[in-house]
């Protein structure tokens, strides 16, 4: 558990913003704070409530504080010959557990082994009320109430200060090697559309450039045997390889132009946007760097029943996250209510009347 | 509020007369789910074909404030859909049309009146199947699946129903009908698809599922291994997970089962052991004989006594016919049994099962237990007479009482029945008061007029405080004639 005075002084600063009517903007590691609206309001710190308070490696979970850093999570799993399934991003070394699950995002596992939210065990929040509270658990099964833990991943903050979080974790695959293959994107986008309907120990893909790459896991002598099978050119680093993709650390990323992320069925075509185009996912996620106009790259993806978002931008502007469908817009609202009626923490940070 | 001759008038304009129930003889089979301890009749049975049927009936429910308790199968195992007097019971069972098996996105559209079995059947043709397997996969549905968040045997691997759908489209209390979730890998705003998920009916109507397909296991294979203490048959299943092998299905049987479900169905198991461990692995070839040769290799080095492994399809077969005996072979033993559902990290497994024998031997009831090991989830059979004057409240008493040690080692007192209304009291020991307002509020942001389904999931705080006067009191509850909802 965390620290209770710490947990007071938070509920009392929840309260007080309350009694003074005064939004709060919450701050982990910063590392993310490019994802989504840019917000005016006063910044709550949660950034010093750090460190792993369980992890049991035959238990298959791990619980920390909001403020730890994922490196060291990381690390401490990888001592333990296992990983976060999801393999989240880290946009910067301070890169904390708050803000991986405040703000939803998987890595390039996500398809093949789990997301985020599917691995989320149990949460500890502080809500827009001011009051402590604690839903789910350590253990894999538990159905009683509602799946308020779940709720908060990429919720933004917008619903509660997240102070402990607990989750599953997974075995390390024995070996990863990666393969690089020569083809167009159409090519790769049939290409990973038929592995789906295989049964192929594919743990990541990624198209960029007219080459596609795609990581094999498993026992040694079982990834080689398969290597075989896909074809390719094996690369030389393929840890490093991924956590460039994963971090957005390759050239790719280093874009001047606007960056948009795109969720999609993997069996979506090439989209008919202008600019220099990623594939992960099988398919199912996209990065363009285009600079249309906005309105008809939301009309391509939904066209496809895809959501776009404006991941980043030199100047964004309001309501860069992919939309929801206008018919939960009541229901996103009830629910925001019922965590923090009176719209003290981050307001406007996911949507702007949210 | 109408009384029960005024509602086929009621509902006249969106239902054929044969989809109202009303008369005490067609409402007798609705008056209980698979908890059967109590039975109360239901104001009517409304059966609904399409779904703007359901949304007429959720208008006109609104407009006479009747409340409306949503049923699929009635299999579940807590009461969820236990039926309320003034209220109607909405069976969603004609809604069974498997509307697309995609093979290709590997995705099944199903009514929420589809058993789970039949989608797996459904996508066979494609070797493909749908992969949350609860015990009752014959018969229940995949819309009550959903309410409750069903697992199975697979959970560890394949993971419960939340981590299997896709997409629901559901009716609100005011009739408007909305779509969450895609086929795609991630969903824009709040998970409200989790929320649904195991809600037990509270916050809205489901007609409609998008859930994952998987391709069908190349090879699987099946390990029974036999221990002397229970303490070394849970001690290889956390060696087991700490070598990195996550089985398909990892249960755990202790001696009263064995003996029972051997009896019942001969499947092999040695009756003398303390504890069996059935361990089903499935995968690559290279990958699944390392997984064999660690799960054997665990298992001994924990004392194993025997590791057998299936040696072919029918022995498969047999292995696991015991474990799925495990019910109706204690059905045979007992007139009636109470089924818990707690789970617990399972360090913690040998001192739980002790406290429950020291629970068994305290009150005079006889209990077995069977165990998804892998998940920690715990199902222990607690076996009772209901002729016989009080029993039953002995049984109840000794559940609580487990679901109640279930949270003091760290776990909770559901992993996969829900809590219905047999464990609203074990809701007050898990969560504190501002957490069960705070699923009011939830309840409250889909549900204001708390029409669909009162009284289930969150006991009142007046109910919280009267429990906790029970326990102070040693079980003599107050009005301990009255049903306990």
């Amino acid at each position: 558990m965390s620290d209770p005075d710490y947990i007071q002084t938070l509920c009392a600063s929840i309260q007080q913003a309350n009694a003074t009517q005064q939004a709060l903007q919450i701050q982990g590691g910063g590392s993310k704070s490019f994802y989504g609206n840019e917000i005016s309001a006063n910044t709550l710190d949660v950034s010093n409530n750090i460190g792993i308070i369980a992890y049991e490696p035959s238990e298959l979970f791990i619980t920390a504080r909001n403020g730890t850093l994922l490196a060291e999570i990381e690390a401490t799993l990888d001592a333990n010959n296992q990983v976060l399934p999801f393999e989240p991003p880290h946009f910067s070394p301070n890169a904390t557990l708050g803000g991986a699950v405040a703000s939803g995002l998987s890595g390039p596992r996500r398809p093949f082994s789990s997301s985020l939210r599917d691995c989320m065990l149990g949460v500890h929040i502080v809500n827009g009320k001011g009051e402590y509270l604690e839903f789910g658990g350590q253990v894999m099964k538990n159905v009683a109430g509602y799946d308020a833990s779940r709720l908060m991943c990429g919720a933004f903050g917008t619903l509660g200060v997240l102070t402990q979080i607990s989750l599953k974790v997974a075995p390390k695959p024995q070996a990863e090697i990666t393969l690089a293959l020569s083809i167009n994107q159409s090519e790769a986008l049939n290409k990973m559309n038929a592995w789906t309907q295989t049964q192929l120990p594919i743990s990541a893909t990624y198209f960029n450039n007219d080459v596609l790459h795609v990581r094999i896991a498993g026992l040694e002598k079982s990834v080689e045997k398969i290597c075989n099978q896909i074809g390719g050119e094996k690369i030389s680093s393929s840890e490093k390889f991924w956590a460039s993709v994963k971090n957005h650390q390759s050239d790719f990323f280093q874009a001047e132009k606007s960056l948009w992320r795109i969720i999609a069925p993997n069996n979506t075509p090439p989209l008919s946007i202008n600019g220099e185009t990623c594939i992960e996912w099988n398919g199912g996620l996209r990065w363009i760097k285009s600079t249309e106009d906005a309105q008809h790259i939301r009309n391509q993806c939904q066209a496809f029943k895809g959501y776009v978002s404006l991941f980043k931008a030199d100047s964004k502007p309001n309501d860069c996250l992919a939309e929801i469908n206008p018919d939960l817009k009541k229901l996103h609202l009830n629910i925001k209510s019922a965590f923090d009626p009176n719209r003290i923490l981050n307001p406007g940070r996911m949507y702007s009347w949210c | 509020m109408p009384n029960r001759s005024e509602i086929p008038a009621l509902f006249s304009s969106c239902l054929a007369k044969n989809n109202i129930l009303t008369s005490t003889e067609t409402l007798r089979p609705y008056e209980c789910d698979g908890y059967t301890a109590y039975k109360s009749l239901p104001l009517a049975v409304l059966l609904p074909e399409s779904t703007q049927q359901v949304i007429d009936i959720i208008k006109i429910c609104q407009k006479e404030n009747i409340p409306i308790v949503t049923r699929g199968a009635g299999t579940g195992l807590s009461g969820g859909a236990h039926p309320i007097s003034n209220g109607i019971l909405l069976n969603l069972s004609k809604l069974n049309q498997i509307l697309e098996i995609n093979h290709q996105l590997q995705y099944a559209h199903v009514g929420p009146g589809v058993r789970n079995l039949a989608i797996s059947e459904a996508a066979s043709e494609f070797g493909l199947y749908y992969a949350p397997d609860p015990s009752s996969q014959i018969a229940c549905t995949i819309g009550g699946n959903i309410a409750e968040n069903s697992g199975g045997v697979h959970c560890l691997k394949y993971g419960l129903t939340i981590h299997n759908l896709l997409e629901v489209t559901f009716v609100t209390i005011d009739g408007e009908l909305i779509t969450i979730g895609s086929g795609c890998y991630e969903n824009p705003g709040y998970d409200l698809l989790a929320l649904l998920t195991g809600s037990e009916g509270m916050l809205a109507v489901m007609v409609e599922a998008k859930v994952k397909l998987l391709p069908k296991p190349l090879h699987k294979e099946v390990i029974l291994a036999a221990f002397n203490h229970v303490e070394e048959a849970g001690s290889a299943v956390a060696n087991i997970i700490a070598s990195g092998v996550i089985p398909a299905g990892l249960e755990m049987m202790d001696n009263a089962v064995i003996n029972a479900t051997e009896n019942f169905c001969h499947a092999g198991y040695p009756t003398d052991a303390a504890a069996i461990l059935l361990c089903e692995l499935d995968g690559y070839d290279d990958s699944l004989q390392w997984e064999i040769d660690q799960v054997s290799k665990q298992c001994k080095q924990s004392n194993a006594v025997t590791v057998q492994k299936a040696q072919n399809a029918d022995e498969q077969e047999l292995f696991w016919k015991g474990r799925k005996s495990a019910f109706p072979a204690i059905g045979q033993l007992s007139p009636d049994y109470l089924c818990m559902d707690g789970t617990i990290p399972r360090k913690h497994l040998a001192h739980v099962l002790g406290e429950i024998s020291n629970y068994s031997k305290q009150i005079g009831l006889a209990v077995a237990n069977v165990f998804h090991a892998g998940d920690g989830n715990l199902h222990p059979l607690i076996m009772y007479d209901a002729n016989n004057s009080g029993e039953l409240e002995k049984a109840e008493e000794i559940g609580g009482k487990i679901l109640e040690l279930c949270v003091s080692v760290g776990g909770t007192i559901t992993g996969e029945h829900g809590v219905g209304i047999e464990k609203l009291n074990q809701m007050c020991v898990q969560f504190k008061r501002e957490e069960l307002n705070q699923f009011e509020r939830i309840k409250e942001a889909f549900d204001p007029t708390h029409l669909l389904n009162p009284g289930k999931v969150i006991p009142t705080l007046q109910r919280c405080a009267e429990f906790g006067a029970m326990h102070v009191h040693r079980g003599e509850m107050p009005f301990k004639d009255l049903p306990r909802f």
